[in-house]
């Protein structure tokens, strides 16, 4: 019986192999080949160093490169700073799963949209000026202020940190669901240490190892993200990854070669970040057994949990303002500075799907339903090929499905794509559909994995001693008990695929049009109305898919107390 | 139909068995009792003659149902049924569903609501075929398995500690009910239990590992 689904996985294996492994190893090697000198496709053929002298010598690399890391790393450990105040602030006051609840827009929406969101609320012609003027401004126009845009980078860490702290309290959250943590707190507080000292020193240490992967998924991501800095971040120099996008589409192929090398430069810049974190890890803890030793007590931690606390409800109400201001703005239509609110209001932006929105909607459906499904099929079948071969996941397999968020998209996707048109299928859905997937999979995977695997599997041997065989087992018994977290990693692929900007801006060759690809392309100086209804389409597609998630079980399993759903 | 042990033993592949190798006979209708202290491996040697061990564990030695060895077969082929400690209702699924998805697959079309049907009100629960299986007292789950499982027609009976969460009064009930439903189809079973008052109400075979 050993033999039991070893066909299952080894379908499930090469389909990994050749359909994700492979294309990542060949998209690099193909933009590493260009780094060096060599794309046949543009009739460079020698060897050289010369993209990256060319790559030194571009007008803004330094800044481009320096923006990069400060906007990556800093939101990154700002992020972490600051959900982990706020958990400790809130923890016992509010159970894990109504934060998720409460934050579930934040979640869903996709970057591009909340960046587009936000630069209509800080924008010198924004939401905040026009409420703030002219009576507290003096303002009668918009200020020549760069608001936005802005050559530090302020705007895109703030972005940046709207996406990243919801996302980090809900990891946080249940993490901490895993420790003691009312007991530890009664401990520490009994050994005469401050409620916050507590969390620095005992619970937050215990949380890190739980938050570390999640946390270098999100300091990859910020490290190399493209959609939200071109809408927010600086846009001459522009951050790193925008640039090499910029020179990637520019209308001069000669610039390929040289963007060929910033896209490995991006990826070293991501290890590199990486690596330096881990040492840093390494200090903290050093220097973190001292301190700890030293035994001080701190009562004055309070009010740093305190500013913590008010940082991000800052933010947090900046980012729900964001996503009001894109349905404002998609309904208005005569609103001139400094007016708090539209003075008419129209539904002409709704009502003209023929410009554009609504055939980006229906591409941007098929795309996302079709990855969402592929994914969670390919997701079952790893899943029920371990099962049945009675084992746990090999180390390997488990970073392999890491692997696709850990290396920055620009890195590869290039010269994947120099390898889909050789294939002939660059520019069509196929292509666009599969390198969603290469990003899609990996969440849905994570997401599915820890439910899967906390499913009793006593019920699955009651059915096995029933007689069902192991189809039936899958089908009848297993996949309805997973229902919920059947969607919610459907919904979470979804939003994933409806997020996704440059695997579909480069593999779709500009004729794959989806919302996001249209609304970061709209983003900079279209008419706001048409921007907004965009927005507003690509913020609630996924928000609807997590709604159905969280409805339909309860819906379905109504008369089922166990799969109700809790106290949902 | 009788259930037969002949030397066996369970232990990680390439590691030690976790007990001396083990021979008895079940006779039909006879309930046989497995004792011992915790961790010995009551529970994997039931894994093991029910196909459901872990990767990583084997079992050496002959399992023969009626004279046919299961050792090499898979947990569904061998028609060996389980009763857990919990019972293992599937929670998607009505009570009558639960009992439907284990009844037989050659009773077909409308005989087998009525089989359904007809098991339940010999379990004293008559019309709770559209029941949520949550909504059950702990007495009527345990019922309901033992149905769930007669229903697939067992040739053996493995019971896994399946009174321990049953207070004193409801268990000598629960314990009569199914030593009962065993006696009249003839069906060997297999007890593990940490209860000397189970062992003998089993009547049967004991064995201490």
């Amino acid at each position: 019986m050993r033999d039991e689904g070893r066909s299952l996985r080894a379908v499930v294996a090469v389909i990994l192999l050749a359909g994700f492994v492979l294309p990542i190893l060949a998209g690099f090697a193909q933009t590493g080949r260009a780094a060096f000198g060599v794309l046949p496709a543009i009739g460079a053929v020698e060897w050289s160093l010369d993209p990256w002298r060319t790559l030194a010598a571009m007008p803004g690399f330094g800044t481009s490169l320096r923006l990069s890391l400060v906007t990556g790393v800093g939101s990154t450990v700002l992020a972490l700073m600051l959900a982990a105040g706020f958990c400790a602030l809130l923890h016992g006051r509010m159970s894990t799963a109504a934060i998720g609840r409460l934050l579930m827009p934040l979640l869903a929406a996709p970057h591009a949209s909340l960046a587009i969101g936000l630069a209509f609320l800080l924008a010198p012609s924004g939401w905040i000026a026009r409420a703030m003027s002219p009576w507290l401004t003096g303002w009668d126009r918009p200020p020549d202020l760069a608001t936005v845009n802005d050559a530090w980078g302020v705007a895109l860490i703030i972005g940046l940190l709207i996406k990243e702290v919801p996302f980090l309290l809900l990891v946080i959250g249940s993490a901490l669901g895993q420790l003691p943590v009312r007991a530890q707190l009664a401990a520490g507080r009994a050994l005469g240490y401050g409620r916050g000292m507590v969390w620095v020193k005992v619970i937050f240490p215990q949380v890190y190892p739980l938050i570390r992967m999640p946390l270098f998924i999100i300091l990859a991501f910020a490290l190399s993200v493209v959609d939200m800095a071109i809408i927010l971040g600086p846009s001459n120099p522009p951050t790193l990854a925008v640039a090499i996008t910029r020179w990637f589409s520019a209308p001069d192929v000669a610039l390929i070669l040289p963007a060929s090398a910033a896209g490995l430069m991006q990826a070293a810049v991501v290890a590199g970040a990486i690596a330096l974190w881990i040492g840093a890890e390494r200090l903290a803890r050093l220097i973190g057994r001292w301190w700890l030793s030293r035994g001080g007590r701190g009562y004055a931690t309070g009010p740093g949990l305190w500013a913590a606390g008010v940082v991000v409800f800052t933010l947090l109400t900046l980012g729900v303002l964001a996503l009001l201001a894109l349905a404002v703005w998609s309904f208005a239509w005569r609103w001139s500075f400094p007016q708090a609110l539209p003075q008419s209001w129209a539904l002409r932006a709704w009502m003209t799907p023929g410009a554009g929105w609504g055939r980006a909607l229906q591409t941007t459906l098929i795309i996302g339903g079709v990855t969402t499904l592929a994914s969670l099929a390919l997701a079952i079948a790893w899943l029920e090929g371990e099962d049945r071969a009675r084992r746990g996941r090999a180390a390997w397999a488990q970073a392999l499905i890491y692997l696709p968020l850990l290396v920055p998209q620009i890195g590869f996707l290039y010269g994947l794509n120099v390898l889909f048109l050789q294939v002939g299928i660059s520019g069509g859905m196929l292509a666009v559909i599969w390198a969603q997937m290469l990003f899609v999979f990996p969440y849905v995977m994570i997401a599915l994995s820890d439910p899967w695997r906390a499913l009793d599997c006593q019920h699955i041997r009651a059915a096995a001693a029933l007689g069902a065989s192991p189809w039936r087992r899958l089908v009848a018994v297993k996949l309805p008990m997973l229902l919920r977290p059947l969607m919610v990693a459907g919904a979470i692929g979804f939003a994933v695929s409806v997020a996704q900007y440059l695997p579909t801006l480069f593999m779709g060759a500009g004729r794959v049009v989806t919302l996001t690809t249209e609304a970061v392309t709209l983003a900079s100086g279209s008419d706001r109305r048409i921007v907004g209804v965009y927005a507003v389409l690509q913020a609630g597609l996924p928000f609807l898919a997590y709604g159905a998630a969280l409805l339909v079980p309860g819906l379905v399993y109504r008369n089922r107390r166990e799969l109700k759903g809790g106290n949902a | 139909m009788s259930l037969e042990l002949s030397d066996v033993s369970v232990g990680p592949i390439g590691g030690a068995a976790l007990f001396a190798p083990i021979s008895l006979l079940v006779e039909p209708g006879q309930v046989g009792t497995l004792m011992g202290p915790s961790g010995i491996g009551k529970s994997t040697l039931l894994d093991a003659i029910g196909g459901h061990l872990v990767h990583g564990f084997a079992a050496s030695g002959r399992v023969s149902l009626n004279g046919r060895d299961v050792l090499d077969l898979p947990a569904e082929a061998r028609r060996i049924g389980v009763l857990f400690q919990d019972a293992m209702l599937f929670p998607h699924l009505s009570v009558g569903d639960n009992l439907a998805f284990g009844l037989a697959r050659h009773i077909r079309g409308s005989a087998r609501s009525m089989a359904v049907d007809e098991a339940l009100e010999q379990a004293g629960l008559a019309g709770f075929a559209n029941r949520d299986p949550a909504t059950l007292s702990g007495g009527q789950r345990a019922r309901a398995a033992l149905m769930r499982a007669l229903l697939a027609e067992p040739q053996a009976l493995l019971l896994d500690e399946p009174f321990s969460r049953l207070d004193a009064s409801l268990r000598a009930e629960i314990r009569g009910f199914v030593f009962d439903h065993l006696r009249a189809r003839a069906i060997p079973g297999l007890m593990v239990t940490h209860d000397a008052s189970d062992a003998e109400a089993a009547g049967g075979i004991i064995v201490q590992l």
